[in-house]
């Protein structure tokens, strides 16, 4: 069983001693941060509903409970920078600047949806934005983004390259490869292993011969930093740092993101392999309480400015399913089409 | 012989085809285990590591599975990468990425990436390197809609296409027969390319269609050769792309001749053979049939090491005129 890490970041905190990472992000920076958090919850509950509801067919993996991981890892990234991501992938879409309304067209398999309605949740990806795509293979991104790492460096960029994956991913032969040529080449990636305790029913105890997946590392010749996922400040300081080193050009390093998965793997989950007090001991820990918490006591929002956002997500979500609803669906006449090129 | 066709070896050929490539284009790299300063498994490489670098010729780790993917992440943010495994066997390390990310990731994405990578796997059996470094599975990867295949048979070809291949905006894998690499044969000098897709003529005749590919094409020819003294006139197609296929220059050929014999390394059943004798009995051309379909192909087997097994393993000249006259004399 997993325990939630305790909350550095709860101590009370004034201005005088704004942590770190707070300087390097403006007061508009954070509370978009804030924004996306709330964004990436309420999407994904809309999406639920509408999958409930059959709007939506398939599966979903859900990253409720996970937002300040990917948005506190996009928090330095710029459109010129890449991702890709996972199964688990919606929070990583909005974290690196998607629109929900093209997402929501993708999940109801519309041609305004991000991929024409092609890949669904699964394989959601924003490349205008730099998300290379979310992956069916548990694994299958992270020897990807270390190619486009090496694109940047090869084209003399100054981008950097997140691979996103869980747990689960850091047992694939893929993984173990890619930091490999990652930290012989030196390339600009920076390895994003979000640790929600579990690869679908199996933890990382049973599946993983190290306590950490950080101290995989090391075998890499990187660094490997363990921080508190549920925490967006802890989280956005060791990727602005990550990505300081990637673009010093010292190249890749592992940040092991402590979170939890608060929904089931995906909708065929019954929950079986966990107790309902461990849920219920990582929901008192919901990363968007504690963002508000610590934004407030530093005086960089206001509960009414909290309000705004939660009412602007609500029109947005609302928005994004009237579009999506609207959008047209492909035709079937089409079905090989964007197979090739030309 | 033109003056700027010099006669150079397949493997030359390749060689001149990604120099020129690099030349043309500095997004074009080269990727592979031991392609620098080695040379190559097979010196296909050679000494380019010396005239371009050690950035565009990179030796890679012992990883197939990270090394392709490597590739096509370069591929789909802007370079043009050229991934050498060193034996086609140890695809099967990378099927993960050709299979489900290569082949799958611009459609997955709705148009809106294209993954330009080139694959080249030296392949095929004869060199007595048994069943693990012997293999023909130019099949399993032409059943993937998404990429396409490639197999030329001659110095030429395998320059043309590789440079076809490059300036293509989608993957394309290149089974290079490791017995060809020594051939010799004309070759332009420059730039030039062979179009993906289609076939070639290499013998034109009226009693039979023979469509065979890679190495199985200079073997077709010479039963070809030795079927004309007995007064069988043969017609070889070198088939050169399995995906596209050219199936229409298949059937073509089938409606002037009337049988049809395919010939190929790859295990017989489940292979090549069985998708072009379809296309013959699902068009017009069915019709035209005046014996059934036969073919030739890699035995049921791993490849053996013995060198007589081996040579029982896959089709021979001998086989080749068998087939050929058993389908002739049954109209007689
Ligand atoms: C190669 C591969 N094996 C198995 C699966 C099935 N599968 C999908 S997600 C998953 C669990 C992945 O766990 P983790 O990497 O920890 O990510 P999480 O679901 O926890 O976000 C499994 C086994 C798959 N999609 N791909
Ligand atoms: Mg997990």
């Amino acid at each position: 069983m997993t325990q939630p890490t305790t909350d550095k970041a709860a101590a009370p905190a004034r201005a005088a001693n704004l942590p770190d990472v707070y300087r390097r992000l403006s007061t508009d920076a954070l509370r978009e941060a804030l924004r996306k958090m709330h964004l990436i919850r309420r999407f994904e509950e809309s999406a639920e509903e509408s999958y409930m509801r059959g709007l939506i067919h398939g599966t979903m993996h859900l990253s409720i409970g996970q937002e300040a991981s990917a948005v506190g890892i996009c928090a330095p990234l710029t459109d010129a920078d890449y991702i890709t991501s996972t199964h688990r992938g919606h929070g990583h879409c909005i974290g690196k600047g998607a629109e929900v309304k093209k997402m929501l067209a993708e999940f109801f398999g519309k041609e305004d949806g991000y991929c024409r309605g092609r890949g669904g949740s699964m394989h959601i990806a924003d490349v205008g934005k730099g998300n290379l795509g979310a992956n069916g293979i548990v694994g299958g991104g992270i020897p990807i983004a270390v190619g486009a790492a090496l694109s940047v460096k090869k084209q003399g960029k100054d981008s950097v390259v997140v691979s996103f994956f869980g747990d689960g991913a850091n047992n694939e032969g893929a993984f173990h490869e890619a930091l490999n040529m990652a930290s012989i080449w030196k390339l600009p990636v920076i390895f994003v292993c979000e640790n929600n305790g579990y690869g679908m029913s199996t933890s990382t105890k049973r599946s993983t011969a190290v306590p950490n997946i950080a101290d995989r590392a090391s075998a890499y010749a990187m660094p490997g930093v363990i921080v508190d996922g549920n925490n967006f400040g802890a989280v956005a300081a060791a990727s602005f740092e990550a990505c300081d080193r990637a673009r010093r050009g010292e190249g890749p390093t592992l940040i092991e993101s402590k979170t939890y998965r608060i929904r089931g793997h995906s909708r065929s989950d019954r929950n079986r392999y966990r107790t309902k007090e461990e849920i219920e001991a990582w929901q008192a820990r919901d990363p968007i309480g504690i963002f508000e918490k610590e934004l407030t006591e530093l005086g960089l929002i206001t509960p009414d400015e909290i309000e705004k956002i939660r009412a602007e997500v609500e029109v947005e979500i609302a928005e994004g399913l009237e579009f999506a609803k609207a959008s047209p669906l492909p035709s079937p006449s089409d079905v090989t089409r964007y197979v090739y090129t030309n | 012989m033109d003056a700027n066709v010099r006669e150079l070896s397949y493997a030359q050929a390749i060689q001149e085809a990604m120099a020129i490539a690099m030349e043309a284009d500095e997004r074009v790299f080269l990727m592979g285990e031991d392609i620098g300063i080695y040379g190559g498994a097979f010196q296909v490489t050679g000494d380019l590591v010396h005239r371009f670098g050690e950035d565009r010729v990179m030796d890679t780790p012992i990883s197939e599975l990270g090394g392709a993917g490597v590739a096509i992440g370069a591929a789909v943010t802007g370079m043009r990468p050229i991934f050498e495994f060193q034996f086609s066997d140890f695809a099967t390390l990378a099927m993960e990425q050709i299979v489900n990310q290569a082949a799958k990731m611009r459609y997955m994405l709705g148009g809106n990436v294209s993954v330009p990578l080139v694959m080249r796997f030296p392949a095929g059996s004869g060199t007595g390197a048994a069943a693990q470094h012997s293999q023909s599975l130019e099949a399993w990867l032409a059943h993937v809609p998404g990429l396409k295949v490639l197999q030329p048979s001659t110095p030429h070809d395998a320059k043309g296409m590789l440079l076809a291949a490059v300036a293509d905006p989608d993957p394309v894998m290149i089974f290079e027969h490791k017995l060809l690499y020594k051939m010799k044969g004309p070759v332009p000098e420059g730039h030039y390319t062979v179009p993906i897709g289609k076939s070639e003529t290499r013998r034109h005749g009226r009693d039979l269609t023979i469509v065979a590919t890679s190495i199985m094409v200079h073997k077709s020819l010479d039963a070809a050769a030795q079927l004309a003294e007995e007064g069988i006139d043969v017609e070889v197609i070198d088939l050169r792309s399995l995906r596209p296929m050219d199936t229409p220059a298949i059937i073509e050929s089938v409606k002037k001749t009337s049988r049809l014999l395919c010939v190929y390394e790859g295990v017989k059943t489940l292979g090549i053979g069985a998708e072009i004798s379809a296309a013959i009995v699902e068009s017009e051309a069915f019709d035209y049939l005046d014996a059934p379909v036969m073919r030739l192909g890699g035995a049921e087997s791993p490849l053996p090491y013995n060198p007589e097994l081996e040579k029982a393993a896959v089709p021979q000249v001998p086989d080749i005129v068998a087939a050929a006259r058993k389908l002739v004399c049954k109209e007689a």
